[in-house]
């Protein structure tokens, strides 16, 4: 079963940057998104196409551009944008009062 | 004595060429007065049609200023039409009543469109594309209307079309003929013109005509012969065009569709000649610029008082100003039963040639597609040459042809001297070659006002572009690219460049306002070059933004393909101490680097370490951030040289220490390398680096734009100097002139290519002064930088560490 649990404060994660949590409820990191207007993302740190890490990426307008090999990725949905293709899990996440929430 | 007095009736492209060209023989001869019914000096007639098109203004196509005429004397009676010509009196009445006395006299008064007498040819909103007065209304129509046809599939009638679709009218095509450009495409052509002219979203009715125009007082509709009716709130007659003889009729003068002049260009009154689209010369009227042009230089010739040159006709090839259309054609591209014909047809491919040939004589062509070629056909036809031995492969082009063409070398480098390059204005390659190398030219702009090639149509602009490259090599410079920074924004890097200094514009948010971004917060491309442009331009006061850096310049560290990050420590010049040595030893086992790799720039890279332990290693090694994942400065790599070498001239190690020192941290549009040898062994590869210093005996040579990259290209040189200051002075000043004018990403050798390396050598060799303040300016920029590994605190440090969930 999933549940919130409480990470950290927004302002922990940079605006338009990202933080990696690890999590021993699965192997694969997830990566925090904060976007320029203050949403936030959860997504595995792992790109589609080789397994760059995406919280080293660039994060654009509610994209995010993978650092290795700059495949572009929509934090909402995690699916590619086109011309690529591929699909990242998403997980839920949730700002309360200033403080993030994610489902694991 | 008096001046012989010479009035010029019609101020358009063929007059005034002819004048032109009587001013460059004897700028004194003749008092000259020019009446042209036109209320502006005279412009380029053909840019009209990228004008219409959205690809030119107004302002881009005019040819000579007022001042122009002021300055050569020349009365322009502007806006005024000549209404008569008296003979025997030798005087021109204007509409203004004046009266002009002529000594000699010239009529270029052109053509005008040929409106079909259909009924409602009367109607507003019936238009023919002649002039700018046209034009405006074409694109006034094209803002409030939605419907338009155009009546003509030749090349004015397309060029219509193609730019009231530009301008976002619904835009039809009526056209008489089987095929479009009918007269200058066969019907294989033709077909490729008619799906890419329907890809392009024309409607085409071909094999039809305009029976009658409908509407009240303003066009609403064009009937075609087999009763349909187009809607049309704009309709375009490109049906033909009509002599302008008029004047010359009402005047007694030979007229036949046309003032009928002989080989001088006079007319059947010794004292009035003719030139340009007005003309009859052996029962031909031209249409196209090349001929008119070659009109004038021949009575040019005459009025100049050489008179020995004769106009024999001229034979004309055509090409489509439709951008992204390539078509060619020339002499008798039809063929027949008594010739041969070459074919290649790709139609798929978007590509056919076809040669026609007789007695093994070129006599005609017709290419779609790929028209690289067209000039040397062009050549080959009108020479008449005997083409028997290179038939087999004539369609491959000169390349091919033995020993008229070098293995790899492009076309404009196989074309021969002779070979005529602009067609409009009858420049062979030889002329633009002598003009390059004589008065030293750059750029095509310069090559445009040298030789007039690629002046008039510009379809010859790509040719003269290549030629200007295997005359100048590396030099040249390329036509500015119109190409935006990405897609977020319209402009180009050179002009937010210009915003951001001019405007002083010293962050994201304001670049992005002020020249109105696309997209909230940018891309993946523009913000790292914008981030670039705002610090460089404004060291000290734009703040730098670590969220539009990519990762390696945000961690500070280079990213590898498992995600784990490479660290290279600062070695001054390559040189380094037990001590050092010592302390990178323990830090790569306390953390279990998994690599200790000497790189490429002589430095020590620690490879596989983790993103969360770099803070830690970076405190550890103590040392300074050796910045190997920067656009910026890398390494400066260096010899022995005369400390050790028994080869070596100089200190070429405590020179390359000493450049190091000065130009560390330094930012840079892409990354940036140096070398300094101690002699000319280059064992340091000074060759092929960004700056590359070679020292000799008697100082040291600097070379620039090297690049051991993709593209392997060897340094230019650019000054030999004495001393070691100077050394730092020349090659600081070339890096922020590249710092400050480089696109983002644009490596120096790119840079160089792009400006011409006589520019950089304008800047940094000849302007003293200009140098010195480069060179301040770099130092001040550089004391304001710190050092990303000493300075991490700023760097949100806590970014490096994972969150426990
Ligand atoms: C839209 C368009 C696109 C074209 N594209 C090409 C092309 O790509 N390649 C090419 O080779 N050619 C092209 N042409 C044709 C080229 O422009 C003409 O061949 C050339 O301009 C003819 O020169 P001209 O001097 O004979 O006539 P014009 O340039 O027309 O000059 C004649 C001048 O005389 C003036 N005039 C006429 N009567 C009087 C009078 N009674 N009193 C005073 N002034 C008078 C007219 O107003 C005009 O200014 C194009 C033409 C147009 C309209
Ligand atoms: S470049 Fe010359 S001075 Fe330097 S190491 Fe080589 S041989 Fe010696
Ligand atoms: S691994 Fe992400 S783009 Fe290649």
């Amino acid at each position: 079963m999933k549940s919130f649990h409480k990470i950290c404060a927004l302002q922990d994660i940079p605006q338009q940057g990202a933080r990696v949590v690890n999590t021993s409820a699965q192997a694969q990191a997830i990566a925090l998104f904060r976007t320029a207007d203050d949403q936030v993302f959860a997504l595995d740190d792992h790109c589609p196409h080789k397994g760059g890490a995406l919280s080293h990426g660039l994060v654009f307008g509610g994209a995010v551009a993978c650092p290795l090999h700059n495949f572009k990725v929509d934090l909402a949905t995690g699916s590619a944008l086109a011309p690529e293709q591929g699909q990242v899990p998403c997980h839920a996440v949730e700002v309360r009062d200033g403080e993030v929430w994610l489902a694991v | 004595m008096r001046k012989q007095r010479l009035v010029l009736i019609g101020n358009g492209m063929a007059g005034v060429r002819t004048l032109e060209e009587i001013l460059r023989h004897d700028p004194q001869r003749y008092d000259i007065t020019i009446i042209g019914d036109e209320p502006c000096g005279n412009y380029n007639r053909i840019q009209l049609s990228p004008v219409l098109a959205g690809e030119q203004t107004l302002s881009d196509i005019i040819l000579n200023s007022e001042d122009w005429y002021d300055a050569n004397g020349i009365r322009l009676i502007k806006g005024v039409a000549a209404t008569g010509i008296d003979r025997v009196q030798r005087t021109i009445s204007l509409a203004t009543g004046e009266a002009i006395a002529y000594d000699k006299l010239i009529i270029a008064t052109g053509s005008r469109p040929f409106m079909l007498p259909i009924p409602g040819a009367q109607l507003d909103g019936v238009l023919g594309f002649r002039d700018i007065k046209d034009t405006t209304a074409m694109i006034d129509a094209a803002a409030k209307y939605q419907h338009a046809v155009v009546i003509g599939g030749g090349l004015l009638g397309l060029e219509a079309a193609h730019g009231l679709k530009q301008r976002g009218m619904n835009v039809s095509v009526v056209h008489l003929g089987e095929w479009l450009l009918n007269r200058q495409l066969d019907e294989q052509a033709g077909r490729m013109l008619e799906q890419a002219m329907r890809d392009h979203g024309l409607a085409l009715y071909l094999g039809q005509t305009a029976r009658r125009l409908v509407g009240e007082q303003r066009v609403s509709g064009v009937e075609l012969g087999d009763g349909t009716v187009l809607p049309a709130d704009l309709v375009i007659m490109a049906a033909g065009i009509v002599p302008n003889d008029g004047l010359a009729r009402a005047a007694g003068l030979k007229v036949q569709q046309g003032i009928v002049v002989d080989d001088t260009l006079k007319s059947s009154d010794p004292f009035i000649y003719a030139v340009g689209e007005c003309v009859n010369h052996r029962g031909i009227s031209y249409g196209l610029v090349a001929p008119l042009f070659e009109m004038g230089k021949v009575l040019a010739n005459q009025l100049a008082g050489c008179g020995k040159q004769r106009y024999t006709g001229t034979t004309t090839s055509t090409k489509l100003k439709v951008t992204g259309i390539d078509l060619f054609s020339a002499g008798d591209f039809m063929g027949g039963d008594d010739y041969d014909q070459i074919v290649v047809s790709d139609p798929k491919g978007g590509v056919y040639k076809k040669l026609v040939l007789k007695d093994d004589v070129l006599v005609g062509a017709c290419l779609y597609g790929d028209t690289g070629e067209g000039a040397w056909y062009y050549q080959l036809l009108r020479e008449g040459r005997n083409v028997a031995d290179m038939r087999r492969d004539l369609l491959s082009g000169p390349r091919e042809v033995g020993d008229a063409g070098t293995a790899g070398a492009n076309r404009a480098a196989a074309l021969p001297m002779d070979a005529e390059v602009c067609g409009c204005n009858g420049v062979s390659k030889g002329t633009i070659v002598k003009a390059i190398t004589e008065h030293g030219l750059f750029t095509v702009e310069d090559v445009k006002k040298h030789t007039r090639a690629g002046a008039s149509c510009g379809s010859c602009t790509g040719l003269v572009e290549q030629i200007l490259m295997s005359t100048v090599g590396s030099s040249f410079q390329a036509a500015p690219r119109q190409k935006p920074m990405c897609d977020c924004t319209t402009h180009t890097h050179a002009e937010v460049r210009e915003a951001i200094r001019n405007q002083h514009l010293t962050s994201m948010d304001q670049v992005m306002r002020k020249l109105q971004w696309r997209s909230a917060d940018g891309c993946p491309t523009c913000r790292p070059a914008l981030n670039y442009y705002l610090i460089s331009t404004w060291p000290g006061e734009a703040r730098d933004d670590p969220q539009s850096r990519l990762v390696n310049e945000r961690m500070h560290a280079n990213i590898q393909k498992d995600s784990t990050f490479s660290v290279i420590p600062r070695m001054w010049g390559g040189v380094t101490s037990p001590a050092e040595l010592r302390r990178i030893a323990d830090v790569a086992e306390k953390y279990e680097v998994r690599m200790v790799k000497v790189t490429g720039g002589q430095r020590l890279d620690l490879l596989g370490v983790k993103g969360s332990d770099l803070p830690a290693i970076w405190k550890d090694l103590d040392m300074p951030s050796g910045m190997g994942y920067s656009k910026g400065l890398r390494t400066v790599k260096t010899c022995v040289g005369k400390q050790f070498c028994r080869f070596g001239t100089q200190d070429s190690t405590g020179m390359g220490i000493e450049l190091e020192k000065a130009l560390d941290r330094m930012w840079a549009p892409h990354k940036v390398k140096l070398a300094v040898s101690g002699c000319p062994r280059n064992c340091a590869e000074a060759g092929i680096k960004d700056v590359g210093i070679i020292a000799v005996d008697s100082g040291w040579e600097l070379y620039i734009g090297g690049n051991g990259g993709i593209k392997t290209e060897v340094a230019e040189f650019l000054i030999k100097v004495k001393t070691a200051t100077e050394v730092m002075e020349y090659s600081g000043a070339f890096l922020q002139l590249y710092r400050e004018e480089a696109h983002y990403l644009e490596r120096t050798v790119h840079f160089m290519q792009r400006v011409g390396l006589d520019y950089i050598k304008e800047r940094v060799l000849q302007d003293e002064a200009g140098r010195k303040a480069l060179w301040a300016r770099l130092q001040q920029a550089l004391a304001l930088e710190p050092d990303p590994w000493r300075a991490r605190d700023g760097v949100a440090a806590d970014q490096f560490a994972a969150l426990p969930a």
